[in-house]
């Protein structure tokens, strides 16, 4: 790292000022509000304010609805990590075995990522609607009878779909680049070493594409839990009771919907540290954590 | 061990590029062959048919009387040395070493031993739990080596295995090779795009140009009788003088002058070519007008022109240099070659 000696010790104060104020105003003092109203109680209408310390904290821990979201939002984000990564890396490895059309391949694959969450999410519930979708409708043909207005399970499946499908886009390009980064030649002597193909990709592609596996993990974790709530109001509202009520999701019905500002702001916060906690994650183990 | 036969082998890439244009040449069981010559010539594209990465598309490869055109390189019993090594980053070397015994089912205890050989005959039995980040350049190429010799397969097949490594690490490396491949007895190919490594260690060298053989022989020998002028430019350095003579009633005229007989020549433009070290003071039928001098230490070499064509002339050290030198050359160290298509005239 080179370093830069300034003369006037207020110069560097002056330079990183707006930036500075950027990230307070915009980022520290919002986050303040949210863990001071946290502390606070209001009523419905507006018209008290009581303190009541961690009360709202406490209130979270005894909820089975909170505990059920937490629950909802693991099932959730491990889902969605596991399937968009799945999908791309397969996306992935079909390019790098292509010649001539990969571009365009790829170009084609890459536009999902375009595509607004709300539209992503609207997109697929028209196709799983129980009346006029054609998913569904093929599901009936084959006898099964699909309605996420009424099964969790069906709704489950439809948000992580619509969730998981903008983000293989994301998560392809990465797999792509990792893959042509590792030399041909290493994937030739493994050849000549006597490995076929399918031992080939366990042992010598995928660890050496270790790294940007452990990052997309993350990414994707983080995706899910915070971006995905276009995806979840345009389709199933976080229904049917609640089964796809994720954290992110039931801070809004909570605070905007249920006006329990306290307990959403409660929410936010501890959302807050896992933002946080994913974060440093990311820091210590995707810079360092290099495998080879 | 293994002759490996290389019978009239095309290339040609799909949108019509023909790298390899019919290439026949049989490499002895044991034999260490140097498949030599200027980028793009195709040598490296012939190593890679024999080793099966590459389709052939005319031809055929037979490595111990057995066609391999259609098999797998993990069936071929061949083992290459890349040029950046290739050597799997996130094992040690221990499991680099192993991978492809692993891979062949071979038992444990079995491939404990050879591993254990294979270190012991590079010297790399301290690296053994390293990984490859942490060696230095001439480890990895130990390695990679070691790599080739713990399958004990039929041949060696070398690309560019030394161009990686500083100069003096390469000299070193090449006679380890050499000394480890005469020893193993294990037949070898080996490509390399550097004459002079190519005239250290080939057994046979095969000199290759834009997909064709020019030259296969004994280094000596085709540093003594070039067949092309292009084999007498590529090997030797400096490269062979060749310079624009007539032919004229059985005599080679050079700027009018006699160079050199030649019964039943037909008349006419003939290239005739002189090595910068068979070139002797004395007078003779060349003279020099000094450009200028590369000190060498141990020799010079004079850059002149003799009837206005470019000449280089290796002298010993010490030698007076004035603006002009008088150079004989002996007639047996005269090549004459077809002005036309370069090839060897006569003797």
């Amino acid at each position: 790292m080179k370093r830069t000696l300034f003369r006037n010790q207020f110069l560097p104060w002056f330079l990183l000022a707006p930036q500075l104020a950027v990230t307070a105003v915009f980022f520290l003092w919002p986050a303040g509000q949210a863990v001071w109203q946290s502390f606070l109680r209001q009523d419905a209408f507006g018209f008290s304010v009581t303190f009541v310390a961690l009360e709202n904290y406490a209130a979270l821990y005894a909820d089975p609805f909170y505990r059920n979201s937490l629950q909802v939002t693991l099932v959730f984000a491990l889902l969605v990590t596991t399937l968009s990564l799945g999908v791309a890396l397969v996306l992935a490895v079909a390019v790098d075995r292509m010649l001539r059309s990969a571009p365009a391949y790829t170009t084609l694959i890459v536009w999902p990522y375009a595509v607004a969450p709300a539209i992503a999410g609207i997109l697929w519930w028209f196709m799983f609607n129980p009346t006029i979708g054609i998913l569904a409708y093929v599901l009936k043909q084959w006898g099964y009878n699909w309605n996420h207005q009424l099964n969790a399970g069906n709704a489950m499946t439809l948000v992580v779909i619509a969730a998981a499908w903008k983000q293989v886009s994301y998560n392809f390009l990465f797999f792509v680049a990792g893959l042509q980064s590792i030399p041909a030649s290493l994937r030739e002597a493994a050849a000549i070493d006597g490995a076929g193909p399918v031992k080939r990709f366990f042992t010598i592609t995928l660890p050496l594409l270790a790294p940007t596996t452990f990052f997309l993990m993350v990414v994707n974790v983080v995706y899910a839990m915070f971006d995905t709530f276009p995806v979840i109001d345009a389709t199933t509202e976080g229904g049917p009771v609640q089964a796809t009520t994720i954290l992110v999701y039931k801070v809004y019905m909570d605070g905007f919907v249920g006006l329990n500002l306290g307990s959403s702001a409660a929410q936010s916060v501890v959302l807050m540290g896992i933002v946080i906690f994913l974060t440093v994650m990311q820091f210590r183990y995707v810079e360092r954590r290099v495998n080879y | 061990m293994a002759a490996i036969e290389i019978d009239s082998v095309v290339k040609t890439y799909p949108g019509g590029v023909a790298a390899v244009k019919g290439v026949s040449v049989t490499i002895e069981d044991g034999a260490f062959a140097v498949l030599v010559g200027p980028s793009g010539c195709g040598k490296s594209t012939i190593l890679r048919m024999v080793a099966g990465l590459e389709q052939i598309t005319a031809g055929e490869v037979r490595i111990g009387g057995r066609r391999v055109n259609e098999l797998d390189p993990a069936d071929r019993d061949i083992a290459m040395v890349f040029q950046n090594y290739a050597l799997y980053p996130h094992m040690s070397v221990r499991e680099n070493l192993s991978y492809g015994l692993r891979n062949r089912g071979v038992p444990r205890d079995e491939i404990t031993r050879r591993v254990a050989a294979t270190a012991d005959i590079l010297q790399i039995g301290a690296l053994l739990d390293r990984k490859p980040r942490a060696l230095s350049g001439g480890q990895r190429q130990r390695v990679a080596m070691g790599r080739a010799i713990v399958r004990e397969p039929k041949a060696f097949l070398f690309d560019e295995p030394l161009s990686n490594l500083d100069a003096k690490l390469r000299v070193q490396m090449r006679a380890e090779i050499r000394l480890l491949q005469r020893r193993l007895g294990t037949t070898a190919i080996y490509v390399t795009h550097d004459q002079q490594e190519a005239m250290t260690m080939a057994d046979t060298l095969i000199v290759l140009n834009a997909g064709r053989i020019e030259q296969v022989g004994a280094p000596l020998d085709v540093y003594r009788r070039p067949e092309t002028t292009f084999v007498a430019a590529f090997i030797g350095s400096p490269p062979m003088n060749l310079l624009a003579a007539q032919a004229a009633g059985g005599r080679v005229l050079l700027g009018g002058a006699e160079v050199a007989r030649a019964e039943g020549l037909a008349d006419g433009p003939v290239t005739l070519g002189v090595r910068p070290e068979d070139l002797v003071p004395g007078t003779g039928a060349f003279d020099l007008t000094v450009d200028y001098v590369e000190e060498l230490g141990a020799g010079r070499l004079v850059h002149g022109r003799h009837a206005g064509q470019e000449m280089v002339v290796a002298v010993p050290a010490g030698l007076d240099l004035g603006e002009r030198l008088a150079l004989a050359a002996a007639r047996d160290r005269l090549h004459l070659f077809d002005h036309g298509s370069g090839r060897r005239l006569g003797g």
